[in-house]
C-alpha cells in the first residue's frame, strides 16, 4: 500500500513557482535580467530569485509616489479593512508560508506555523492602528489665546524599508505593516539570504486590496538596492532594520541629503512580543492648525 | 404655491426591496448562555411591523428568573473572557464586525420591518456603522493600554444594557463593541417593540463562535430592564432611552458600586446665521429633524434661524419638505417611514395638538397618509416662543419648531435654554464663529455645517439631563474600564 503511493507520488513531478518580484501591483522580473541562488537553512537549493538593480529600486520608488496620494488619502477606517483583508488572505495560505519560513528559517513546521500565525495576528494588530493612532499622538492643544488648535499625524510619504535579515516573515511584516497603517507607501528589500517569503507576500498583497505600488518588494543584495534608496530625493524615510552597522552608518549619511527619516537597526530578541507604537510614529509628521475662535459680538467675530 | 406640481414632479415609481432576502421565524427564544430558551414563566410577546400593523413573531418575554440566569451566565462567562489575550478578543470581535458587513442586506431589511424606518437609512446608515463600530473596538482590545487610562485598565464585570428602538441594532453595537473589546461579559435588553434584530445578532455570536454567556439577549418591557439594572451581580449599567426613565435608573443604582452611564433625551439646537449657505443649510435642518421620522435623541428639533433670514429659509425649507417621499419603508425612494409605534404616535400626536392649542402655527405639506400602520406626515411650527411645549419638550418625532434670533448671543441662550445638552447644530460660512458658538454650546456633540453625523472614532454623548458617559471613540473604553 505505501510502496504505491510513493509510486505515485513519484511520477507528479512538481511544479517550481518562478519568484518575482512585486512593483506597482504587477510581477515583473528583474530590468537587469540577473538571478541569484536561494537555498535553505542546510544550503540546498530552492529558488532563483530576482537580482535587483539600481533601476528596479527607482522604478519601484516611482510606484509608490504613484500610490502615496490614493493611499494616504483613503479613510483610516479603509485602510484598517484593507490591512485586516491581507491577515483574511494570509490565514488562506498559512501552508504555504510554514512550508517557506520553514524552509527559510531551518524551524520545524510547529516552530515555523508558530511564527505563521504571528505574523497574521502582527497584520490584525496594526490593521486597528490605522484609525486609532491619531487618538493616541494627536489632539487639541489649549493655547493661551482665542484659538482653536488641533495636532493631527500625517504619514510621511514614501518609505524605503530594509526588512531584517535573520526574520524573513514575521520580522518582514513587522516592518512593513506599520510603515502602510498610518498612510505611507513602502519600497521593501526583502532580506537578502531568505526573500521568498517576502515575494510570495506579494502575491497576497496583490489580491488583498491593497492599491497596487502602496508595497513593492524587492529582492537582491540588500547593499546594492539600499544605496540608491537612501540617496533618492523622492523617498522620504527609511528604516534600516535589514542594514549592518557599517551599511547602516553610509545609508544615514546619504539619506541626509533630503533629511529622510532614519529608524536605526535596533536589535531585536524576540520578533513576536508585541510591539510598541514607535514604527508608526517614526514615519509620521505632526500638523497643527491654527484658527481663531473670535468672539461673539453683535456680528461675530470679524475674521 | 403649486403644491400638487411640486408632487407630481417627483412621482416614482415604486422600487421596493426584497423582504425574501430575511427569514423571520416565528417565535424567538431569550439568548441565554449561548442557547435560546423560553422564559421561566412562558411569557411571550410579539413584535409588529409598524408600517402594516402585521405580526412579525412571538418573542419570549424575559422575567427576573430570566434576568438571573443570565446574569450568572455572563459572571460564569466572565473569568475566562476578561482572561483572555486581547488579541483573541479582538480576533472574536472583528469576524462578528465581518458577519454583520456580510449579512448587512439581510439585517437592513429585517431592521426596517421591524422598526419602520426606510431602508435607504438602515442599508446606508445603520447597518455600516453597526459593522464599522464593531471593526473599530476590535482594534482596542489589544491596545488598551495605549488608551490613557492606566498601564493595565481592568474590565468591570457584568454589564447590564438596555437599549431604545429608535436604532436598535446600532445601540446594541454601541453597548456591545466597547464592552466585550475591554473585557466585559453582557446582558442585554432590547426594547420590546425592536427585539428581532438583537436575536439575529445572538445568532451572529454563534457563527463567531463567540464563547457561551459572553452576550445574552433579553427582550422584554421595562420590567425586565428594570430587574436587569437592580441586579446585585451586574457591575456596569449602560442605558439609552428616555430622560425620565434614566432618572428612575440613577436612583436605582445609587449607593452601589455599579458603574453608571446614560444617554438620555435632547432638544437640540440647530442655529442658522445669515451668511449660511441656504440650500446646504436646509438639507442639513431635513436631515436633522426628518431623519428617522425625528425618533433620534440628538435630533435638530429646535430650528434657531437669524430674523433676517427667517422668509427666505421657510420658502426654501417648506419646498424641499413637499418633496419628501412618505411611504413604504421598504421601497429605496422612501424618505420618512413609519413612527415605530402606536404609544409613540399618541404621544407625538398630543404634543402636536398642544403646540397649536398653545398658539404655535402649524403646517405640513401635502401628504397622504397610508391606511395602515403608524404615520405623521412631517410637520413645523413656526411662530413658537420659549415657553411652548413644543419649543421644551423632547417630542421625538418628525415635528421642527422654528424660533428666531437677532445676534449670537441671543442664538446661544435659546440653544442652551433647555435642561438637554445632547447636540447642537451651527450654519454660517465663518469659521471663526462657528468656533465661538461652539465653545458657548453645553452640548456634547456640535455639528458644523452639517448635522447627524455618526462615526465609530468620535465620541457621542450628552451635557446636563441628555446624561453622562460618552460612547464612541477611545472615550467610549472608560464607560467599561475600571480606572480608578
Amino acid at each position: 500500500m505505501s510502496d504505491k503511493t510513493d509510486k505515485t507520488e513519484q511520477l507528479r513531478l512538481s511544479v517550481f513557482k518562478t519568484y518575482k518580484l512585486y512593483v506597482g501591483g504587477k510581477f515583473p522580473r528583474s530590468e537587469s535580467g540577473r538571478v541569484y541562488e536561494v537555498t535553505d537553512a542546510k544550503g540546498k537549493w530552492l529558488a532563483n530569485a530576482p537580482l535587483s538593480s539600481r533601476k528596479d529600486a527607482r522604478d519601484a520608488v516611482v510606484a509608490a509616489r504613484k500610490a502615496f496620494g490614493g493611499w494616504s488619502g483613503a479613510t483610516a477606517y479603509n485602510r484598517g479593512q484593507v490591512l485586516y483583508r491581507v491577515a483574511e488572505m494570509l490565514e488562506g495560505r498559512k501552508g504555504q508560508f510554514v512550508h517557506e519560513v520553514a524552509d527559510a528559517e531551518g524551524l520545524s513546521k510547529s516552530k515555523a506555523a508558530a511564527v505563521v500565525e504571528a505574523t497574521i495576528d502582527r497584520w490584525v494588530w496594526y490593521a486597528g492602528w490605522t484609525d486609532k493612532i491619531a487618538q493616541v499622538t494627536g489632539g487639541g492643544n489649549p493655547v493661551a489665546g482665542p484659538f482653536f488648535n488641533l495636532s493631527s499625524p500625517e504619514p510621511t510619504g514614501v518609505v524605503a524599508v530594509l526588512a531584517p535579515q535573520e526574520s524573513s516573515f514575521l520580522g518582514l511584516v513587522s516592518v512593513i505593516a506599520p510603515v502602510i497603517a498610518t498612510g505611507n507607501t513602502a519600497v521593501v528589500v526583502a532580506s537578502e539570504r531568505s526573500p521568498l517569503p517576502a515575494l510570495s507576500l506579494g502575491e497576497v498583497l496583490a489580491t488583498s486590496d491593497v492599491p497596487g505600488g502602496v508595497v513593492n518588494v524587492l529582492s537582491g543584495r540588500t547593499a546594492e538596492i539600499a544605496a540608491p534608496l537612501a540617496a533618492h530625493q523622492d523617498v522620504n524615510a527609511i528604516d534600516l532594520a535589514g542594514a549592518d552597522e557599517v551599511l547602516a552608518k553610509d545609508l544615514e549619511i546619504a539619506a541626509a541629503d533630503n533629511l529622510k527619516r532614519v529608524l536605526r537597526p535596533q536589535p531585536v530578541d524576540d520578533w513576536s512580543a508585541t510591539p510598541g507604537i514607535d514604527r508608526m510614529t517614526a514615519f509620521l509628521e505632526t500638523k497643527t492648525v491654527w484658527h481663531p475662535t473670535g468672539s461673539l459680538g453683535a456680528s461675530g467675530s470679524s475674521y | 404655491m403649486d403644491m400638487q406640481l411640486q408632487t407630481s414632479a417627483f412621482a416614482y415609481a415604486p422600487a421596493p426591496e426584497s423582504r425574501a432576502i430575511v427569514d423571520i421565524a416565528p417565535s424567538y427564544g431569550l439568548f441565554i448562555d449561548g442557547e435560546f430558551t423560553e422564559a421561566a414563566d412562558g411569557k411571550v410577546f410579539k413584535t409588529v411591523s409598524p408600517s402594516t400593523e402585521e405580526v412579525l413573531s412571538e418573542v419570549a418575554q424575559a422575567g427576573t428568573e430570566d434576568v438571573d440566569r443570565a446574569v450568572r451566565a455572563a459572571r460564569k462567562a466572565f473569568e475566562k473572557w476578561s482572561a483572555l489575550p486581547g488579541s483573541e478578543r479582538a480576533k472574536y470581535l472583528f469576524r462578528i464586525a465581518r458577519i454583520i458587513q456580510e449579512r448587512s442586506r439581510e439585517l437592513a431589511v429585517l431592521e426596517t420591518l421591524d422598526n419602520g424606518k426606510p431602508i435607504k437609512e438602515t442599508r446606508d446608515a445603520d447597518l455600516p456603522l453597526v459593522a464599522a463600530h464593531f471593526f473599530y473596538y476590535a482594534g482596542w482590545a489589544d491596545k488598551l493600554e495605549h488608551a490613557g487610562f492606566g498601564a493595565t485598565p481592568r474590565p468591570l464585570g457584568v454589564a447590564g444594557q438596555v437599549i431604545p428602538w429608535n436604532f436598535p441594532l446600532l445601540m446594541l453595537a454601541w453597548k456591545i463593541a466597547p464592552a466585550l473589546a475591554t473585557g466585559n461579559t453582557v446582558v442585554l435588553k432590547p426594547a420590546e417593540t425592536t427585539p428581532l434584530s438583537a436575536l439575529f445578532f445572538a445568532d451572529i455570536c454563534r457563527q463567531a463562535g463567540l464563547p457561551r454567556g459572553v452576550v445574552n439577549i433579553l427582550p422584554g418591557y421595562g420590567d425586565t430592564g428594570a430587574a436587569l439594572v437592580a441586579h446585585p451581580d451586574v457591575n456596569k449599567v449602560a442605558f439609552t432611552g428616555s430622560t425620565a426613565v434614566g432618572k428612575e435608573i440613577a436612583k436605582t443604582v445609587a449607593g452601589t458600586r455599579k458603574k453608571l452611564t446614560l444617554e438620555l433625551g435632547g432638544k437640540g439646537a440647530n442655529i442658522v446665521f445669515d451668511d449660511a449657505p441656504i440650500d446646504q443649510a436646509v438639507e442639513g435642518i431635513v436631515n436633522g429633524i426628518f431623519f428617522n421620522q425625528g425618533q433620534v435623541c440628538c435630533a435638530g428639533s429646535r430650528l434657531l434661524v437669524q430674523e433676517s433670514i427667517e422668509d427666505e429659509l421657510l420658502d426654501s425649507l417648506k419646498r424641499r419638505l413637499s418633496t419628501l417621499r412618505l411611504g413604504d419603508p421598504l421601497d429605496k425612494n422612501t424618505d420618512i417611514g413609519a413612527i415605530n409605534s402606536e404609544e409613540q404616535l399618541t404621544r407625538i400626536t398630543s404634543l402636536v395638538e398642544q403646540g397649536e392649542a398653545e398658539g404655535a402655527e402649524r403646517w405640513s405639506p401635502d401628504c397622504e397618509l397610508p391606511s395602515s400602520g403608524y404615520w405623521f406626515a412631517p410637520t413645523l411650527f413656526t411662530k413658537v416662543t420659549q415657553a411652548h411645549t413644543v419649543a421644551r419638550d423632547e417630542i421625538f418625532g418628525p415635528v421642527l419648531s422654528v424660533l428666531t434670533f437677532r445676534t449670537p448671543d441671543e442664538a446661544v441662550a435659546k440653544a442652551n435654554n433647555t435642561p438637554y445638552g445632547l447636540s447642537a447644530g451651527i450654519w454660517t460660512e465663518k469659521g471663526s464663529r462657528i468656533l465661538a458658538v461652539a465653545g458657548k454650546l453645553r452640548a456634547g456633540v456640535v455639528w458644523s455645517n452639517t448635522f447627524n453625523k455618526f462615526d465609530p472614532t468620535s465620541p457621542f454623548g450628552g451635557y446636563k439631563e441628555s446624561g453622562f458617559g460618552r460612547e464612541g471613540g477611545r472615550h467610549g473604553l472608560e464607560a467599561y474600564l475600571d480606572v480608578r
